[in-house]
């Protein structure tokens, strides 16, 4: 079964759809996998310990960027493994939206190329921490 | 309480929450926050940051399977994904200049809402007839799969739907939630897009939502591992499970049932935001 093509506007994109699915999916269970392994080290090293987070203290400050994360991460911290989890979370969706951008080139439908560079910006300009 | 026994309480919580959110359609991030806060006494900045972490996780398990099933409509997704990061951003940024007390409240308004649209009768009403010009020069009709065959639909109303999903991206950003309601209501109502195109392509977007918001919250701490594991391992299983029984159960009673868990705590944290105790 086959989307009807030529006179519909906006199709075309079944072999883009497939692709995106695939990556979604890998990215989630990659995700997913280097969390739970961060956080059975984070249950063995800390699971005794008393938690309070009923006042707000925040992550620690290595724990709060990217750069501070992958090096806790090189460092075997717990904590460190589990946020590098979750920045391959994070940049599953990104990656989605950046393969877009391919696959609308390729079709040269250049106002979704247009549109699409406009989201990843935005997602950029998030992702690095800009804050006013 | 010990770290090992309040991550089992987090994660089985999340597993729970997960598996109602996908069986129902109202996501899992909507219990988990209250779930966190009045039920473990945690911070509600630290109950939004592991939520917005589950709702990437189940968004985008989710989407995989939707998107090769070919409801989802990537263009209209895309376009609006404009709208919804934008929004996203300015609501991380707003989260950080104003007190939890009204963070709360906004949440519980939003949850209430959402919990008394449940109500409302769910319906398939056929897509726009006929498109607008600024519908078809953005190419956003598209066919969706019926029957064996495909069924063309048209949209409609993209200002203002457009419009309602920088608020919807607004909200997921402010409250760390998906905020799937109001993503569907734009759509569904606003835009005549057919309900299953609607619902899975609000479903796409709202990973990339959420990750626009993500980085700012990563970066003001407010995502600890300690607390964001146990809760997008739970949801994520959760919501694996839920969609899995999706086709078999009769989920309509389950769904009222749900809704009505949803409005008590809704008013809950109302109360307890007014009350200054959150």
């Amino acid at each position: 079964m086959t989307k009807p093509g030529g006179t519909a506007p906006g199709d075309g994109d079944e072999a883009l759809e497939v692709m995106l699915g695939r990556l979604l999916q890998a990215g989630v269970l990659v995700a997913a996998a280097v969390v739970a392994a961060g956080g059975l080290y984070l249950l063995l090293a800390r699971g005794g310990a008393k938690s309070a987070y009923a006042t707000f203290v925040g992550a620690e400050a290595p724990l709060r960027s990217v750069g501070g994360i992958l090096s806790e991460a090189f460092a075997l911290r717990a904590g460190g493994i589990v946020q590098t989890g979750l920045l391959i979370l994070i940049a599953t969706p990104v990656l989605r939206v950046a393969f877009s951008l391919f696959g609308f080139a390729r079709q040269r439908d250049w106002l979704y190329v247009l549109l699409t560079l406009i989201v990843l910006t935005v997602l950029t300009a998030g992702l690095s921490g800009w804050q006013p | 309480m010990s770290y090992v026994v309040l991550a089992s309480f987090l994660c089985a919580g999340s597993i729970v929450a997960g598996f109602l959110g996908a069986l129902t359609g109202l996501g899992g991030g909507v219990v988990i926050i209250p779930l966190m806060t009045l039920a473990l006494g945690i911070d509600i900045r630290y109950a939004i940051g592991a939520s917005l972490i589950s709702v990437i996780a189940t968004s985008s398990g989710a989407a995989a399977a939707y998107v090769r099933e070919g409801f989802t409509n990537i263009r209209i997704g895309m376009f609006l994904e404009v709208a919804t990061t934008l929004g996203a951003v300015a609501g991380a940024v707003i989260a950080g200049h104003v007190s939890t007390a009204v963070i709360a409240v906004i949440f519980g308004l939003v949850l209430f809402s959402s919990g008394l649209q449940t109500f409302r009768a769910t319906h398939d009403i056929a897509g726009a007839a006929v498109s607008s010009p600024a519908a078809v020069r953005l190419r956003l009709p598209g066919h969706y799969p019926e029957g064996g065959g495909w069924q063309a639909y048209g949209v409609t109303g993209v200002g203002p739907g457009f419009a309602l999903m920088v608020v919807a991206g607004g909200l997921s950003g402010l409250l760390g939630i998906g905020s799937g309601a109001v993503k569907v209501l734009a759509m569904d109502r606003i835009m005549r897009i057919p309900f299953k195109v609607s619902t899975t392509t609000s479903n796409f977007m709202i990973g990339v939502t959420a990750a626009a918001s993500a980085g700012i919250y990563v970066g003001r701490g407010y995502v600890v591992p300690e607390l964001a594991m146990p809760v997008m391992l739970g949801v994520l299983g959760g919501s694996l499970l839920g969609s899995r029984v999706l086709v078999v159960a009769h989920s309509r009673i389950l769904r009222r049932v749900f809704a009505w868990v949803i409005i008590i705590l809704a008013l809950e944290m109302i109360y307890n935001g007014l009350a200054g105790k959150l």
